[in-house]
Parts: C-alpha cells; sequence; structure tokens
C-alpha cells in the first residue's frame, strides 16, 4: 500500500475538497502574479502539520497576518493535528483533542485554509503554485512545510494489501481497520517511531514483533548497552525483537494479502500486517523541481534564516536542510524554524544555526535520554558505564582523559537527564561514578544544580553559565541580563533553582512564576495566546487545563500592556482576550452586589462642560440610574442591567465621553485643583496637565488600579502626594511624587525629581509607569512595589532617571506604543452588533431583563431591593 | 459535560424532558451565559477550552445574586470550576459543590449537546 515517493502520499487522495475561490486565481488565469486580494501582499503556505501551524502562530504574533493575506495549502483532510502524540489516537483521542488549531483560529485572523488541496508545482518566475484542484494561487512570499514521508524499503511485497506506515491519521485509522480481522503484527525498524508503531499494535491486541536492520534497538539515539537494557524491558512487556536483520520481502497469500516476511538472515516470520517504520526523508520533490537547492541526502537548503536559494521562498521543518547541514527529524527544532522564518518575513531579527540533539522520551513506559556525544565519537575517550538488567536500567557516561563529560546515555531511569546536560562540557564536581550510581549505592542522593561548576552551562541556547545567572537576582534580571531561558525556555527550571529560594513565589496554582516573570515571557517570547503560555509555561499539572481566575485575568493585563510592542491587538475584548477577563472587564462597567453595574464615564481631570453634565444626568434619568460623585472628581451612574449598557453607552459617546476604566486594573483619574488659571495662589495650569496627563495614560493596564493627581501650588488641594504618581507645580517646573496611597495603607509619595519642565516629567513618568507595569507583582500598588523594590526609591532613580539598567529608551517605546495605540473601548465595542450580543441578559431569551436585578427607593434615587437576593432553593446545604 | 459537534443546539435536563437552549456555538470556550428556564430558574451555561459543555444555577448563594455565568472558568486538581465574580468563591461545574465552602452547593444540570428537535 504505501509508496516510497512522495506523491503517493496516503492522505493525497483522501478528503480532497474544493472550498471558496477567494485568494486564488483560476486555472485559466495561471501565471498572474498580483497578490489577491486587495493590495496586502500574498504568504502562501504549503503544508500545515506541526511546524505549519506554529508558523501560523508565529505570523500571527508578529502582526504578519494583519500585513499579509495569508493562504493555506493544505494536503491531509485536516487542519493540523499533534503527530508527536499520534499514538494516543489509539488510546482514545480522537482527531479533535490531538488538534493543533484552534477552533475559529483561521477565521479570527482570516487565514484561508484550504484542506485537501496539494501543491503540485511551484512556478517560481510567475510566483504561482498550482494546487492539485486545478487552482493556481499567487505568492509574494512562499512558505513550504512540508515535512517528511515515511521511508519504505524497496522489497518486494512492499505495497500489498495489509502494508502501511505510521504517520497520519488516516494512516492509523487504517491499520486499525486492518487489525479487526490480524492476530500478529510487525514492525520494521526499531527507532523511535518503530517502537512506538509496536506498542500501539500490542495495544490492538496483536502478538507483535520488531524487525531492526541494527544491532540494537534505537541506533540513532543509545549505544549498545543502552539497546540492550532497552531490549530486555521490551521483551518483558512481550513484544519479540529481531535485530541485525533486514528485511528480504514480505509474503502475501494467494489473495495478495501479507502473510509473512522473509529476513535477510534466511528466517521466515509470519505476519498478517506489516508497519514500515524504517525512518523518514524529506518531502523536497516540489521545490526540487522548482529548482531550489537541496541537500546532497535530501532537505531544501535554506540559511539562517530558512530562506531557500529563492529569497522569496522559506522552508521550514522536517522538509529543511538547515546551515548546520542537518535535517532534523524532531518538532522543537521545526519550531525554532518556524520562529526564524516568520521573523524573518516580519523583520525581527532572528536565526536558526542548529539544535541540541539531545532528547528525553517515554517510549513504552520506559524512560530513555541521550545527550552529547552520546556514542562516544571523539578521540580517546572513556566511559563510565552502570548497568543493572534487573531493573532495565543503564546508564552511560563519556568523558574526555582530563575528565570533563562530553555526552551520555540513560535508560530505563533518565532522572539525572536535567542535572547532567548542563554538566556537558566540564569536568563534573564529584566522581563520575556518582553521578550514574542509584542512590544508596554511593550515589549522591540528589544533585541539585548547586552542585554544578560555576561554568557549567546553563542555557545552551545563548551560552550561558551557571556563575552568570548567579550574579543575577531574580528571574527577570537573568533574561535581561544574559538572555538566558528566552530561548527553547527549557533551562528556566533549573535557573529558579539557582537563584535564591523564598518559597513559592508562584502567580497562582498554574504558574510558578510571578507576574514579572510572565511578562518577560510574554514579551520574550511574544505570547498572544493564553493556552500558549498555560501549556507550554504552567506548573507541570496544570498544562492542558482551563487555567483560572487569578492568572487569566493577569495575562490579559499583561498582553494589554504589552500588546503594541509584540504585535498583538490591544482591544481588551478582542478574540479570545474576552474570555480571560474578569467581568468588570469583560462587560467595561462594574459590578455591584445585586448583579448590576455601575458606569464611569471619563472626565479628565475632573473638568466637565455643562452640556456634559446635562446628558449624564439626562441619562441618569432615562436610565433611572442613582448617581453619585466619586472621589476622583467624575460621576459614577449605578443600577444598569448588563443588557441596559450598550444602550446607555450609545448616548455616552454620541456626547463624546470615553470609558472611564473604572472597571479595570488601569489609569482611574488624574484629579487636579483649579490652577493658576483661577486660583490667586496657582504657579501653573495643573488642569492643563491633568489633563494632559490622563490623556495620555488612559487605557493603560497595569498590575492594579492607578490614580494620579497635579496641584497647582505647594497647598495641594488635589492630595497628589496620596497617589501612585503624583505632580505637584513648583515657580519653576515640577516635582514629581511616586509610590503615594490613600485607603487601608496609606502611604505618603516619595519625591523622584524636582523641577521638571513638562517633557521631562512626563518622559519620567512614562518610564516608571512601564517599569511598574513590567516589574510588580499582581494587585500591588506602587506603593508595596516601593517599599518592596530591592534599594528603594535610590534604586528606582537609577533606573529610570539614570538609566543605571539602559532599558528606558524601551520603556519609553512601549509607552509610546501605547498612546498611540489607545482607542476607547466603549465606542469600538458599540461598532460590533456580535459583541453587543454578549451584555444580553439570557441567551435564549435576547430582550428579556433579568427579573432579579430590581430596585427599591431611598433618599430620591435607587437602590438594589435586596429582598429578591434572600437565599431559596436554589442553595441547599448538606 | 459532553463534547459537541459544530452545529448542534445545547439542551438542558429538566425532569424527564430536555430543554433546548441554544446552538452550542453561541457561548464562548473559557465563559459563561446566562438562560432563562421555563420556570423562571436561571442557569449558568459553560464550555471549557476542550468544548465539554456544563450547566449549573445561576445564581450565587453567598450573595443572592443571578451572575455565576459571568464568572470565570479554571480548574485545579483536574475539576473545573466557575469563581464567582463577586466574592470569588469557585463551584465545581460537574457536582456544583463549592470548592471553598463543601457545605455550600448549587443544582448542576445534566447537559447533551444535541442535533436539535
Ligand atoms: C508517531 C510519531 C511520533 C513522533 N514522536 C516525536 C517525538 O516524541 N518528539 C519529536 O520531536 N518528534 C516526534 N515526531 C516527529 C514530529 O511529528 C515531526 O518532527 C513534526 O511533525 C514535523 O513537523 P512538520 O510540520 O515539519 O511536518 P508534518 O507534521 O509532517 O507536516 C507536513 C504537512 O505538509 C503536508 N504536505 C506535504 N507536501 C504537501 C504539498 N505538496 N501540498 C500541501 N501539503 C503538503 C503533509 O500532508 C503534512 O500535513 C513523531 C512523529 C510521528 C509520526
Amino acid at each position: 500500500m504505501p509508496d516510497a515517493t512522495p506523491e503517493a502520499m496516503p492522505a493525497t487522495t483522501t478528503g480532497a475538497r474544493s472550498a471558496g475561490t477567494a485568494g486564488a486565481t483560476s486555472a485559466g488565469t495561471a501565471g498572474a502574479t498580483s497578490s489577491t486580494p486587495g493590495t496586502r501582499p500574498t504568504l502562501l503556505l504549503v503544508g500545515h502539520g506541526m511546524v505549519g501551524q506554529r508558523f501560523l502562530e508565529a505570523l500571527v504574533e508578529r502582526g504578519v497576518t494583519d500585513s499579509h493575506h495569508v493562504v493555506v495549502l493544505c494536503e491531509e483532510p485536516r487542519p493540523a493535528y499533534d503527530r508527536v502524540h499520534l499514538t494516543s489516537y489509539f488510546e482514545g483521542k480522537g482527531a479533535d483533542e490531538l488538534s493543533l488549531t484552534p477552533g475559529g483560529f483561521m477565521d479570527t485572523h482570516g487565514i484561508e485554509l484550504r484542506l485537501g488541496e496539494r501543491a503540485e508545482r511551484i512556478d517560481r518566475e510567475a510566483r504561482t503554485v498550482t494546487g492539485g484542484s486545478g487552482r493556481v494561487y499567487a505568492y509574494d512570499t512562499l512558505v513550504l512545510a512540508t515535512g517528511s514521508y515515511p521511508f519504505v524499503p524497496p522489497v518486494p511485497g512492499k505495497d500489498a494489501e495489509g502494508c502501511f506506515v505510521y504517520r497520519t491519521i488516516e494512516d492509523l485509522e487504517a491499520i486499525e481497520a486492518y487489525a479487526k480481522g490480524a492476530g500478529r503484527g510487525a514492525v520494521v525498524g526499531g527507532g523511535l517511531l518503530g517502537l512506538e508503531a509496536a506498542g500501539a499494535l500490542k495495544g490492538l491486541g496483536l502478538a507483535t514483533r520488531i524487525v531492526e536492520f541494527a544491532p540494537r534497538l534505537m541506533p540513532a539515539q543509545v549505544d549498545e548497552g543502552g539497546g540492550a537494557a532497552l531490549l530486555r524491558t521490551i521483551e518483558r512487556m512481550g513484544l519479540t525483537v529481531h535485530t541485525g536483520a533486514g528485511t528480504e520481502a514480505v509474503v502475501t497469500d494467494e489473495d495478495g494479502r501479507v502473510s509473512g516476511m522473509r529476513l535477510t538472515d534466511g528466517s521466515e516470520l509470519p505476519t498478517d500486517l506489516v508497519v514500515f517504520s524504517a525512518g523518514v526523508r524529506p518531502r523536497d520533490q516540489l521545490a526540487r523541481e522548482a529548482g531550489l537547492k537541496v541537500g546532497e541526502r535530501g532537505g531544501i537548503s535554506v540559511d539562517e534564516e530558512c530562506r531557500t536559494s529563492d529569497p522569496a521562498v522559506f522552508a521550514i521543518g522536517e522538509c529543511a536542510q538547515t546551515v548546520d547541514g542537518k535535517v532534523y527529524g524532531l518538532v522543537a527544532p521545526g519550531y525554532a524554524m518556524a520562529e526564524a522564518a516568520a521573523d524573518a518575513i516580519a523583520g525581527f531579527p532572528g536565526s536558526f544555526t542548529g539544535a541540541d540533539m539531545s532528547t528525553k522520551l517515554k517510549l513504552l513506559g520506559v524512560d530513555v535520554a541521550s545527550f552529547g556525544d552520546a556514542h562516544g565519537t571523539a578521540e580517546g575517550c572513556l566511559d563510565v558505564v552502570y548497568a543493572d538488567s534487573r531493573s532495565g536500567t543503564y546508564k552511560k557516561l563519556v568523558m574526555d582523559p582530563e575528565g570533563v563529560l562530553l555526552g551520555g546515555v540513560l535508560v530505563g531511569d533518565a532522572e539525572a537527564y536535567g542535572m547532567l546536560r548542563p554538566l556537558t562540557g566540564s569536568v563534573p564536581p564529584v566522581a563520575p561514578e556518582q553521578l550514574v550510581l542509584p542512590a544508596g549505592a554511593g550515589g549522591p542522593v540528589k544533585l541539585g544544580p548547586d552542585a554544578l561548576p560555576d561554568d557549567a552551562i546553563i542555557c545552551s541556547c545563548h551560552n550561558v553559565t551557571k556563575g552568570q545567572i548567579c550574579a543575577c537576582g531574580t528571574l527577570p534580571e537573568v533574561k535581561q541580563c544574559t538572555k538566558a531561558g528566552t530561548g527553547c525556555g527549557s533551562c528556566v527550571k533549573t535557573i529558579l533553582q539557582l537563584l535564591p529560594q523564598t518559597g513559592d513565589k508562584g502567580l497562582c496554582g498554574c504558574f510558578s512564576y510571578t507576574r514579572a516573570e510572565l511578562y518577560e515571557i510574554v514579551k520574550v517570547k511574544r505570547i498572544t495566546s493564553y493556552a500558549r503560555l498555560l501549556d507550554e509555561h504552567g506548573r507541570e499539572e496544570a498544562r492542558g487545563g482551563e487555567g483560572c481566575e487569578i492568572c487569566k485575568p493577569t495575562f490579559a493585563s499583561v498582553l494589554a500592556s504589552l500588546a503594541p510592542a509584540i504585535g498583538a491587538d490591544g482591544y481588551v475584548l478582542e478574540g479570545e482576550q474576552a474570555a480571560l477577563q474578569d467581568t468588570n472587564d469583560h462587560f467595561l462597567a462594574n459590578m455591584q452586589r445585586n448583579g448590576s453595574y455601575s458606569i464611569v464615564p471619563r472626565i479628565p481631570g475632573g473638568e466637565i462642560t455643562p452640556e456634559k453634565l446635562i446628558v449624564i444626568g439626562e441619562v441618569a434619568r432615562d436610565f433611572g440610574l442613582y448617581t453619585k460623585i466619586t472621589g476622583g472628581q467624575r460621576i459614577d451612574l449605578f443600577g444598569a442591567r448588563s443588557d441596559q449598557l450598550p444602550a446607555i453607552w450609545t448616548r455616552l459617546v454620541a456626547a463624546g465621553f470615553e470609558s472611564g476604566h473604572a472597571y479595570g486594573k488601569a489609569l482611574r483619574t488624574v484629579k487636579s485643583c483649579v490652577g493658576q488659571t483661577w486660583c490667586r495662589y496657582g504657579v501653573q495650569d495643573s488642569v492643563r496637565m491633568a489633563i494632559d496627563l490622563e490623556l495620555r495614560y488612559r487605557g493603560l493596564r497595569a498590575p492594579h488600579k492607578l490614580k494620579s493627581a497635579v496641584s497647582g501650588c505647594a497647598r495641594e488641594c488635589a492630595e497628589a502626594q496620596s497617589k501612585d504618581f503624583g505632580v505637584i507645580a513648583t515657580a519653576s517646573g515640577w516635582n514629581l511624587y511616586v509610590g503615594g496611597n490613600g485607603g487601608m495603607t496609606p502611604r505618603h509619595a516619595d519625591l523622584l525629581a524636582q523641577d521638571l519642565t513638562d517633557a521631562e516629567l512626563i518622559r519620567l513618568i512614562d518610564r516608571f509607569l512601564m517599569f511598574y507595569i513590567r516589574t510588580a507583582d499582581r494587585l500591588e500598588r506602587t506603593a508595596s512595589w516601593l517599599e518592596r523594590l530591592e534599594g528603594g526609591l535610590d534604586h528606582l532613580r537609577e533606573v529610570i532617571v539614570e538609566d543605571s539598567l539602559g532599558i528606558c529608551e524601551e520603556l519609553e517605546s512601549l509607552m509610546a506604543a501605547h498612546v498611540a495605540g489607545y482607542r476607547d473601548e466603549w465606542a469600538e465595542t458599540l461598532q460590533d452588533p456580535e459583541r453587543l450580543a454578549r451584555f444580553e441578559s439570557f441567551v435564549n431569551a435576547p430582550g428579556t431583563p433579568d427579573p432579579t436585578v430590581r430596585f427599591v427607593a431611598e433618599r430620591d434615587q435607587m437602590k438594589p431591593d435586596l429582598a429578591v437576593l434572600i437565599p431559596e432553593g436554589a442553595l441547599t446545604t448538606r | 459535560m459532553i463534547r459537541h459537534g459544530r452545529q448542534a443546539t445545547l439542551q438542558l435536563r429538566l425532569g424527564d424532558d430536555w430543554f433546548t437552549v441554544c446552538d452550542a456555538a453561541r457561548l464562548q470556550p473559557g465563559r459563561g451565559a446566562a438562560a432563562l428556564l421555563p420556570d423562571g430558574r436561571q442557569a449558568a451555561l459553560f464550555l471549557d477550552r476542550d468544548g465539554r459543555a456544563y450547566a449549573i444555577d445561576n445564581r450565587d448563594p453567598f450573595t443572592g445574586a443571578s451572575v455565576l455565568s459571568r464568572g470565570l472558568l479554571g480548574s485545579a486538581s483536574g475539576r473545573t470550576f466557575v469563581a464567582s465574580p463577586l466574592l470569588k468563591q469557585r463551584f465545581d461545574l460537574e457536582s456544583g459543590v463549592c470548592l471553598d465552602d463543601e457545605g455550600v452547593t448549587v443544582r448542576a444540570y445534566e447537559v447533551r449537546v444535541g442535533n436539535g428537535e
């Protein structure tokens, strides 16, 4: 059945269906080079496998899906799925569960996905690709992510009924169906994939054999001793293994169905089904035919940016041969290539120069790890080996004559992998035998990262040593100063162990990072999806879960403050972001005790015209709202049902009001006194400055709410010294105070700088706010943040006045991006009828108000009717 | 709690009957929506990120307000919960048990996603 040529991949013939026509020129107009539709350039992706999907996500994160029209040709009948966990399909995971493509992902980002469409030909001159449907797709940039095809040795009978490969969901479906009428199975190939396929056949109830040409199992990863340990464990599971034997022919019965296999050692074994798992080959045919440069042993040659010999064409994943001359058959290097190509396309710096092939896997329940020079190929190297065939444990370390650790293999117990890999290239701190012996037999009970020498490389992506890391105090500092942990991220756990411990500072049950650490992760890795953050950086036990009510809004807030800088949408109710917001941010209003909402329109600096006051009064009257003047020189309107919010805001927006963000962890108000304009004591125009500041920082999401005030003279009528940032006029400019607080734990603000010009003042506040947003904990006001900050006010001054960390330019540009990207959330929400649907009280009864939101009169206004809230049947006490 | 297909409707079990609420596609994973039931009660409906549907009473027993549908979904130790938007108590979506005060339970409904009748 399978064929070794890429032309006849199993998935190509199934499920081909044509979808729409937008974006493709019809077959008749082949050669069209214009990018359609519109004027945006077209980016065409061929192949929607694991790396293709990660590439699309990387495009979204970099805003390329906005600047480009993205079209994807997907040969398989379904969007990308998790091939690495393909075998779990047999454990009952449906195709849906394996999917890597979140529902709505393509629509949300305007990506055109063509399922069942295989790219047949590239015309590089015309810049078009012809699909199997006959359609011609024009491109400006072409990205090939066509993966690999399973290699099937050219033996007689290889196409007989009962022969399979192991690569796609369709392959597994076919195997499963055929296995129903079979009793015995054989797998050709005892590598990583073969063992996995063998496990699957056994799971399907077949008596299973593995035939491996090499003298041992997993020849690419482990050495002879490791293979032997693996062999014993696998045989103990009831599988039969033939090593050192090749397949000579597949034997068939009179109906042409598989009945056995003949091996090169002359033996013949009966089997009803054969799975070829003898390695993969890059699918470079398409590129080859288009005249792109390919490697000698296959793979599309690419440079550090993953560009092929044609600068308009990129190749990523298993189909590419990278600058180090390798074709990587693992997913992580493919992901790194996807990021590098997306960077190049978006104009960011980024490159892929090679990846560490160290691996740690669990195969058939057995831990297997190899790292560095696992086979001991270096000249004069020596081994230290520990083997226990009773437990199936095998550990080997390869050292040079000076005792430097070069690599190793661990089978059966790979616990030490996390420690040993960073030790590679250095002389281990203890005798090597102690590193392989089990605890109690002379081995160390547990060798923590403390035991590593100072020159051990902890971050192999950026070549950062333990010593460099230990010179920093916190993870964000480590990342900033050394870049460690900002590559693949796998060393972050070790870094945290190296840093001073103060218990679990994790944000919540889902993340062991603090808010500030998550901020850095989101920024550096440009993560715009909560699911990705959770699944890649969450605590082990929280990955794949729902997250929680603490980290979801925290991520939404971090994303809102970083959005312009990482190319995400800053609108807080955009796509997935909407699902992460606390109810107040979700409804853009403040929930009150009976489930009704209050509304605070922005009144910058507390200055308001009579016309606007009248509108507020009219709206309150017409909707029957309770009104109260707030402490921040604004007016709060209480008692609106959620379904009334759009109508209320339609009127407010029409009158020129904007959201006051009273519902958000964001800038609230910049209070002011009347200032020099009217007051005989005033020395500056405090109202103008308050309005300027409020308009500059409106909408800025922060770890907690932000309050501010501007006083026109030292009498301080605006109470600026009780604010997060307060400004007091002087005869020659402005004094800036920071870290003040009223409320439960009042704190007088500290004087940060004196006699500033307008521009100096704003620049300093920009830096202050962004530094706070970047480094504060969740729900930490500036007052407690400043108290906690090591070095306190002096340190703050060094960082944001003297620029001791060299980050001020970045802080300023983040703020500039915020200011430029500001949009009124309410005006934006009202424009989209779909967004308005969520304000309805009931999904199944639009227009019906919630009958439990009721009011009674008090002092000529209304207040919640608490009688309707008294507990009744819904509450059962056990 | 059932996996749903695309064009499916969401139904709650009320006694022996299945009450059709809305298209499952109306719900956004990770968030909820309120439904008005024939007897005047309200149910809070949710979808988790895997597309499973849940329904519990919408009334927050700690405040009496009908707001649970507006809380955020989360999971802990494998149990999916909603945190009340008012005082943040968490309710297990399968059983209705309050995870922060096990003596308190809200009604949990059986839900299915069918093709509508
Ligand atoms: C059973 C199994 C277990 C694995 N386990 C691991 C593991 O534990 N760790 C690990 O790192 N890796 C593992 N891998 C390897 C991993 O799955 C691959 O490295 C990864 O899928 C490569 O991604 P890719 O996008 O380059 O290729 P693929 O995921 O293969 O995607 C390529 C896609 O392109 C499509 N395509 C090809 N040509 C065309 C065309 N002309 N037109 C349109 N579409 C086309 C293909 O149909 C396919 O859908 C495993 C693989 C398998 C099969």
